[in-house]
């Protein structure tokens, strides 16, 4: 057999039968499911007299509407309860596995699946989520679904799809100091576009990213969909392994073993063709930081906000325009002098124990800078917030002036009660810069947690290469 | 799902690029549990002046005048044209539903994000991809003509404009088949029950630890 891409071998296995057009029925062995794009599918499950297929497949949170303050108490905004509890009441009715809010183990969708060993190499994994692509960290094949597709898995366990091409991104050498997992994922993005990646599965190699840890891995694969690619996608290593070992939802015993030998196997075979590759060198990635109101709108923070006259292409130039016009900054300021209101350190990208960890190093023994009205660190799960309670770093921030929350999305889209208001500016640690996103008239940049936590207590952009 | 052969429907064209869902439909929508109802929040930050929130009376709202769906030559258009990558982001299929219940049947663009590409044909929406150049002619054609129409054709697979011009276009044969018949893919999936089991036994015995 000619040599397969990793892409080749996950897609191949979940194959259960195929058109002659190329649509595939393709069988999924994880549904992550969450209160915000899963209480139509139920219904249409019901008003159907369906049942669902493989209810093990399936494991239940929410994260989209909880608070991050008071959860004793409730959710206060009727409607966002209304819609955890009709998650809750749903998974009751149908024998799905949910972590409550109350539940230590709730969090980020993405960030508990891998937490629990529920996402495994060699998986198909689904959530009505685009950030689904998170999992592809673990050589999974994960990608983010619609409501009728989420509804097509409950009642089927398959979708129905066609092949995506490949595309390899190739990341060479040593990352610099300072510069993170997310710097990298800004940086490709900032050289294919937000639409650079449409129509592909991205498999990420090289040196430089078997370098990263886990957490790394995560936040990198979390952001192709951001360069546009459904799924991002990272070969099994060490690294893989000693991550999964010993998780709750993770095999035991001899069956350990031998997903261990199967799981060695998911790797892009040497000489395996790809339609499109990438290539970048670790050592000229920067610490990246957004200026306008798409990721792609990226540059180095060394750098200036670019000036749209200098734009060739006449939509590119009219959407810098409005961007910066949005975002209220002006052609060629330099980034380290964009002052900021509030800090936002959390969602699926970076909300994991080495984030918090991070951002901890850079608060310690300082403090938040006096413009800065709000700076908050909201872990990705209740698990990785009691680590970091474990190693004491909410002392830290909270000593430095940061909010130390309770786990879910918070303010990376703002459904809760954290948000930004009308015009104000935010060093943000999530994945989406659109306008808007962080609440109405707010205004995003997309940083590391670095980054974020170092603007904080600067109140601007600094370059935290330099200063460690 | 509604079926979709053909429309002669009026066009509306939205000059941006990379419009993402969160634009399409903000997200204190995404709150309802149900599926309908979305309509008059498609666009709500572009297209109303105040700032939406669930459960208001949107007939009582103060539209924004400059915002091109509020224009009144372009009242009741059922055809959105608009730039590359269209619905990026987000993967909520409530974009689809608001669009859809707006009046929506068509979009044509240079190119769609994924996720939102196959969210339309789940619910009857017929997303065209176009050359940029053809997608640009029909901007100027827009532009200058009031009341612009174009004629759908999704069995022939071809977009006539008013002057006679056809513009084919590539669709997948079994979405095509769906869109056409209305048919619901679960149904389809469910014939193939069996094949779906043994495929289960099968893996079950390569890789029991799933
Ligand atoms: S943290 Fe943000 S991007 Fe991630 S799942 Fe939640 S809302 Fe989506």
């Amino acid at each position: 057999m000619s040599a397969q891409t990793l892409y080749d071998k996950l897609w191949n296995s979940h194959v259960v039968r195929q058109e002659a057009d190329g649509t595939a029925l393709i069988y999924i062995d994880r549904h992550l499911v969450h209160e915000v794009t899963s209480p139509q599918a139920f219904e249409g499950l019901k008003l159907a007299g369906r049942k669902l297929w493989r209810t093990a497949s399936i494991l239940a949170v929410a994260d989209h509407n909880v608070p991050t303050t008071g959860r004793a108490q409730g959710i206060a905004d009727p409607i966002s309860r209304l819609q955890v509890e009709t998650l809750d009441n749903n998974c009751a009715e149908f024998g799905v596995n949910e972590f409550k809010m109350s539940d230590v183990r709730q969090g980020i969708v993405h960030v508990i699946g891998p937490e629990q060993g529920a996402t495994l190499p060699g998986m198909t994994v689904v959530c009505g989520d685009s950030h689904t692509s998170t999992h592809g960290a673990f050589a999974a094949l994960a990608f983010g679904i619609g409501t009728s597709e989420v509804e097509h898995v409950m009642a089927t366990q398959c979708l129905l799809m066609k092949k995506a091409k490949a595309m390899q991104v190739q990341v060479e050498g040593a990352l610099g100091k300072g510069v993170t997992a997310k710097d990298i994922a800004l940086a490709v993005i900032g050289q294919i576009g937000t639409a650079g990646g449409t129509g592909y599965a991205i498999e990420f190699s090289g040196s430089a990213i078997r370098a990263l840890t886990m957490e790394g891995r995560m936040t990198l694969c979390n952001m192709a969909i951001e360069a546009g690619a459904r799924a991002g996608m990272i070969a099994v290593d060490d690294t893989t392994i000693n991550y999964l070992q010993g998780r709750p939802f993770a095999p035991q015993g001899e069956q350990w073993d031998q997903a261990v030998t199967y799981w060695r196997t998911l790797r892009s075979d040497d000489g395996a063709q790809f339609d499109a590759v990438v290539r970048l060198d670790a050592a000229g990635i920067r610490p990246q930081v957004t200026w306008g109101t798409s990721p792609e709108m990226v540059v180095a923070v060394d750098g200036r906000v670019p000036d749209p006259a200098a734009i060739a292409d006449a939509v590119k130039r009219h959407d810098a325009e409005r961007a910066l016009q949005y975002m209220g900054l002006s052609a060629n300021t330099p980034i380290t002098e964009i002052r900021i209101d509030k800090v936002f350190i959390g969602s699926c990208t970076n909300a994991r124990i080495e984030d918090m960890r991070a951002a901890a190093a850079v608060a310690k023994g300082k403090h938040v800078a006096a413009n800065v009205k709000l700076a908050m660190v909201v872990p990705g799960s209740g698990l990785v917030k009691q680590q970091a309670e474990r190693e004491g770093l909410d002392k830290i921030f909270i000593a430095a002036g940061f909010e130390w929350r309770d786990p879910g999305c918070s303010m990376c889209l703002a459904m809760n009660d954290d948000k930004l208001a009308p015009g104000e500016r935010c060093a943000s640690t999530s994945n989406r810069n659109f306008e808007g996103r962080q609440g109405q008239g707010g205004r995003t940049h997309l940083v590391s947690p670095e980054m974020a936590a170092a603007a904080a207590i600067a109140g601007h952009f600094v370059d935290v290469s330099e200063n460690h | 799902m509604q079926k979709f052969t053909l429309l002669n429907g009026l066009v509306v064209p939205l000059d941006r690029a990379n419009v993402d869902t969160d634009a399409i439909i903000p997200k204190q929508f995404l709150k309802s549990i149900k599926r309908s109802g979305f309509g008059p929040n498609a666009f709500d930050e572009w297209r109303y002046l105040d700032h939406g929130e669930p459960g208001m009376d949107n007939s009582k709202r103060k539209l924004n005048p400059d915002f091109v769906l509020n224009q009144p030559r372009y009242q009741g258009a059922q055809i959105l044209l608009t730039r590359e990558n269209f619905g990026c982001g987000s993967s909520r299929e409530h974009a689809p539903w608001a669009l859809e219940d707006y009046g929506f049947r068509v979009i044509i663009a240079p190119s769609f994000a994924d996720i939102f590409f196959n969210n339309c044909f789940k619910n009857g929406l017929l997303p065209i991809r176009l050359d940029a150049e053809k997608v640009d002619a029909l901007f100027k054609a827009v532009a200058a003509n009031v009341g612009y129409r174009l004629q759908v054709d999704l069995e022939r697979q071809s977009i006539s404009t008013p002057d006679g011009t056809a513009y084919p276009f590539e669709v997948d044969a079994f979405r095509k088949h769906c869109l056409l018949n209305g048919l619901d893919d679960i149904g389809l999936t469910l014939q193939h029950v069996d094949e779906i089991k043994a495929y289960e036994a099968k893996r079950r015995a390569a890789q029991p630890w799933l």
